[in-house]
């Protein structure tokens, strides 16, 4: 009878909210199993593909548009170099071999069994940038750095994969390659691949998307996108590099002397003001704006970020968004009463290893303009006395 | 090692049970690595005269007839040499690239750009001495296969530096 009296007096309460409450009049959104965002959100990559071949070419992130640090996993951007693969995941398996005392297939369900850590990285083209360094300046900041992203990965470390296979004490590097059309490969030095090196599975909680290698793709912290090869299927153990097309043709810092730097695969410290930049608007003239932004470094952790709103005369620290994550972006705000006149705002950083973030006159002095990879000059804004802010 | 499964004796892995020897048919896929020594070069042979037949219906579309790129969308392959320390430098397979391999690969795996991995090694053998051929680095009458291949030096062979990290000196 208790339990009876309860359901009674449960049912009446659900009665009384039900007529209570007042439906909306217009429904957003029925109920679906994955979700979308609002219809009014309309914030979006650029796509540039090829016109020769399907999937191919880049997508850029709206950098601009973006709050926090991490990239929802629909506008990570893309580089592509011959499409992306259709791959049945209970198919795809991994092989490591050479260099190693067994060669060893995993299935992804084997993968899944390995120790596995969550980190939040970037990833970042080594070719973000190019554009600034050949002096034609991005007017947006996803059209100047929109090859950059950074999400929670999930995967196991290369170490244990590798530990797996068992490697030989001649081994020093491995060959990536991945499950495109054109099986793109690049050789990884071994003392990456022991380091912080991942195989991943997961991004921002859920299956890699097609885009970012499902179901696999090597990442790793720091260094230039090409090298994170996506949709891996094979791991070669060996003594040298392959000298492969994207370790020689391209992705070589050809400097005035003529000779070509090569494998060089960290993303320096840079940084980039976000908000106000270029393509939006300060409405409502002088007063307090917050300049806010993103810093990051191949390195390590961002350990400074200084802004000036004098084009460079004078820096004042920004304040660090916690928690400050290595090889990761990290949010700066600066506080800022603008007074309503033509003002050039720029970001410099400077990471845990001590390394501050050139400008690109510096850039040019130590490298040249024959290349168009591995830039991360300071990045000026102007925001104009009307509100509209443009590059400089 | 502090756990008992944490073994380091041959053939014994760490995470028992993971992961299993690869099967033949995968280990087949192994041999598709090109080192710049030519090792893992698949069995075959190709010449530049029917390399020159081959790159008329396969590659000229877009690289054009004798290899001098079309539009800026299509890269040139010939050229460039002696300009990589001038300011407008035009780097090509005969200008910057350092191994032929490089090209045998890039052949290989990504060409036709529209049609990937769709050539036989013979045809690769073919277009690759085709293409070394319109940069006057081997004779009309050459012939490549893997052995031959690794042996043919490229103009800029020695072009390439070690990365030096961090080069950029900023001021504060």
């Amino acid at each position: 009878m208790a339990d009876r009296r309860a359901f009674l007096g449960l049912a009446a309460t659900l009665a009384a909210c039900t007529k209570s409450s007042k439906a909306p009049s217009v429904v957003e959104q029925t109920m679906t199993p994955y979700g979308e965002r609002a219809a009014t959100e309309t914030i979006a990559r650029t796509v540039g593909e090829s016109t020769a071949s399907v999937g191919v070419g880049s997508s850029r992130t709206p950098l601009q548009d973006l709050h926090g640090v991490i990239t929802p996993s629909s506008l990570h951007f893309e580089r592509h170099h011959a499409g992306v693969p259709k791959i049945d995941p209970a198919k795809h398996t991994l092989l490591v071999h050479g260099l190693v005392e067994q060669s060893i297939e995993f299935s992804l369900d084997d993968l899944k069994r390995l120790p596995a850590a969550t980190r939040v990285h970037f990833v970042e083209c080594s070719g973000n940038g190019g554009g600034e360094l050949r002096g034609t300046p991005g007017a947006t900041a996803q059209a100047s750095h929109g090859l950059l992203s950074c999400s929670e990965w999930t995967g196991v470390p290369l170490k244990h994969v590798l530990a797996q296979a068992g490697l030989k004490p001649e081994a020093k590097w491995v060959i990536a390659e991945g499950a495109d059309a054109c099986r793109m490969a690049r050789s990884i030095p071994m003392e990456k691949c022991l380091d912080d090196a991942l195989i991943v599975y997961a991004q921002n909680g859920e299956a890699l998307r097609p885009g970012q290698g499902y179901p696999l793709r090597l990442l790793l912290p720091g260094f230039e996108g090409n090298a994170n090869v996506k949709w891996l299927d094979r791991l070669h153990v060996t003594e040298a590099p392959a000298q492969s097309n994207q370790e020689t043709a391209h992705y070589t810092d050809l400097l005035p002397d003529g000779k070509a730097r090569q494998f060089t695969f960290h993303q320096d410290a840079n940084s980039l003001i976000t908000r106000p930049s270029g393509g939006q608007k300060v409405s409502g003239g002088a007063g307090f704006v917050e300049i806010s932004g993103i810093a990051w470094s191949g390195n390590g952790k961002v350990k400074r970020v200084e802004v000036s709103m004098d084009g460079g005369k004078s820096w004042g620290d920004a304040v660090l968004e916690e928690p400050v994550l290595s090889k990761a972006l990290t949010r700066f705000r600066m506080p800022w009463v603008w007074d309503g006149k033509d003002t050039v705002i720029q970001s410099r950083c400077t990471d845990e290893t001590g390394y501050l973030q050139p400008t690109r006159d510096e850039i040019v002095e130590a490298r040249g303009v024959a290349y168009n990879y591995h830039y991360h000059g300071v990045k000026a804004w102007v925001v104009k006395a009307d509100g509209s802010v443009t590059n400089v | 090692m502090v756990f008992g499964f944490a073994v380091g004796l041959f053939g014994q892995t760490k995470y028992p049970g993971v992961g299993k020897v690869a099967s033949a048919e995968r280990g087949k896929a192994a041999d598709k690595t090109v080192m710049a020594d030519g090792r893992w070069l698949p069995v075959g042979k190709g010449s530049v005269e029917s390399g020159r037949a081959l790159y008329k219906t396969k590659c000229a579309e877009c690289h054009n007839e004798a290899g001098e790129g079309r539009d800026k969308q299509w890269p040139a392959l010939v050229g460039g040499t002696g300009t990589l320390q001038s300011k407008s430098p035009k780097k090509t397979v005969g200008s910057y690239w350092p191994y032929a391999t490089t090209l045998w690969d890039t052949i290989g795996r990504a060409m036709p750009y529209d049609q990937p991995g769709t050539l036989t090694a013979d045809e690769v053998y073919s277009i690759t001495a085709f293409v070394l051929h319109l940069n006057g680095i081997v004779p009309a009458g050459q012939e490549l296969n893997e052995k031959t291949l690794a042996q043919v030096k490229m103009p800029n062979r020695d072009g390439f530096v070690a990365d030096v990290h961090p080069d950029v000196k900023a001021k504060r």
